[in-house]
């Protein structure tokens, strides 16, 4: 069975992305399950800044040598940062998905909104129930 | 839905950490660890594949000569025993039925390697085509197939074998004892670099796969799935069945004429093919590089001006060239080196130029300039 990293103090969806939540400010990656499934990360295309995104709509896409999948919106918001370096190093989302892999920041989403993201605890179970099939 | 077919090594894919994907009604390892440094250890060192799922029909005695030349494209006369040739199977319409290569065992003894997912389907061809006096058998469950590939294959297979290996030429086999098990070693590959392959009774290929591992443990040799065989294959413009080729493709439309014999042949499909050649296929297959960012997959169209030109069958990002190709059905008048095409990539048109194949030389090198 594969160890798979999800850090104490983010936040998570049931899509596999992660959101840290400083203020009203809310970065979005994948998480290192998601990574892991994908393998080598080669694209990631992902939206302007300054564009809206809506809570569980795909933002933008990561493509793997296999694989291409949406990414969604944790939150309903405007794209106030992005990751630049992505566009010529997606591998950072397999070195480091949770830091130098980080995707977008997400302003002006709803409280409510946040609240209802999962802790760790609940992806780690998602996580497992799927790791099952 | 049926279950899933394991090949003799599935337990060892599991041990070894290997993701498992349905492939040809089989379950096979798709990576171990990761693609890219899968298909960099076969460039550069040596890949150990698990291709047991693939197919062989082997056909014998007095009819299987004259069997095997109306069914493959390929000259087989003049094949001496001892030797491999690369051949399709057609339709009377001229449609691929697969690709294959032909081995002959004896003056008459023969085997097809065949694509896993065509095995039902061409067995029923061959029998349905055979001559009198041939003796038609699918041996495909009884039999493992290893792919030793990459530069140190040769060395590596040294330390589990006395035959004379280095001596060994391409499309060239041998029969004798590999890792202490009865095989077939051929000088043959599906990834554009020099390498083996190894067929044995499916009860010994898994302990072979272990042995061969612990050989290339000094000389990097890494297990390697489906993922970096797709991407080497590519790299080299291999065609892979169900993309490249299927039963609506003739081989003159993936330019495989080098292994049709058009002239002599009385093969099936051959008078279908000596049309098309006079009339001139409409679309012709072509490599393409892309010059924006992200990866053409089968089924983008491939546009001129916003009007479809063709398709793309294949794609992926090449670890060699750093760069992302593809190959692809084109107009035959867009099919020449430099033309400039998009590639329709979810609504975006991306920038792309067709380039001579293979993508890399046959040392699976960078091509020289002009290539890719």
């Amino acid at each position: 069975m594969a160890e798979y990293d999800i850090p104490e103090g983010l936040r998570y969806t049931a899509e596999d992305e992660w959101v840290r939540v400083e203020g009203d400010r809310l970065t979005v990656g994948v998480t290192d399950y998601a990574q892991q499934q994908l393998g080598d990360v080669v694209f990631v295309e992902l939206p302007d800044v300054g564009s809206r995104v809506e809570k569980g709509r795909p933002f933008g896409v990561i493509e793997s040598v296999k694989a291409v999948s949406d990414l969604y919106a944790p939150v309903s918001g405007e794209v106030v940062a992005l990751n630049a370096e992505l566009a010529d190093h997606p591998e950072r989302v397999n070195e480091s998905c949770y830091e130098a892999g980080w995707m977008i920041a997400i302003g002006g989403a709803e409280q409510s909104e946040t609240e209802g993201l999962l802790d760790a605890a609940a992806y780690r179970r998602h996580v497992e129930e799927r790791s099952k099939e | 839905m049926n279950a899933l077919r394991r090949t003799p090594c599935f337990g060892l894919h599991r041990r070894l950490g290997a993701r498992m994907v349905p492939f040809a009604g089989f379950s096979l390892p798709v990576q171990y660890e990761s693609i890219v440094a899968e298909h960099h250890a076969v460039r550069e060192r040596a890949g150990l594949f698990d291709v047991s799922h693939m197919g062989q029909i082997h056909l014998r005695g007095p009819g299987a000569l004259p069997s095997l030349e109306r069914l493959v494209s390929c000259p087989v006369a003049t094949l001496p025993p001892g030797r491999v040739r690369y051949g399709l199977l057609c339709h009377e319409s001229g449609g691929i039925l697969d690709d294959v290569t032909v081995y002959r065992l004896a003056e008459d003894a023969f085997f097809l390697c065949v694509n896993a997912a065509n095995v039902e389907k061409d067995y029923r061809w061959v029998v349905r085509h055979a001559a009198g006096d041939t003796e038609v058998r699918d041996r495909s469950a009884g039999t493992g197939l290893l792919a030793l590939q990459g530069p140190a294959s040769a060395a590596i297979l040294e330390r589990v074998t006395d035959l004379p290996v280095a001596g060994l030429r391409r499309f060239r086999f041998l029969e004798g004892a590999v890792a202490g098990a009865p095989a077939l070693l051929s000088r043959t590959g599906y990834t554009g670099s020099d390498g083996f392959e190894i067929y044995l009774a499916a009860e010994h290929t898994a302990t072979c796969f272990e042995r061969l591992l612990a050989a290339g443990a000094g000389h990097g040799l890494r297990p390697a799935g489906l993922g970096a065989r797709d991407t080497l294959r590519l790299e080299a413009a291999l065609p892979l069945y169900g993309h490249e080729l299927t039963d609506e493709t003739t081989p003159l439309d993936a330019r495989l004429e080098r292994f049709v014999k058009l002239e002599a042949g009385g093969f099936l499909g051959a008078e279908a093919l000596r049309r098309r050649q006079a009339e001139g296929p409409a679309r012709l297959l072509v490599g393409f590089v892309l010059d924006g960012r992200g990866v053409a997959r089968a089924g983008h169209a491939l546009e001129r001006e916003g009007r479809a030109v063709g398709s793309v069958t294949s794609g992926a990002p090449s670890p060699t060239l750093g760069k992302s190709i593809g190959l692809g059905y084109v107009s035959r008048e867009l099919a020449v080196p430099g033309t400039r095409l998009e590639a329709n990539i979810r609504e975006r048109g991306v920038p792309v130029h067709v380039v001579e194949t293979p993508f890399i030389d046959a040392q699976g090198r960078k091509a020289a300039p002009g290539r890719a």
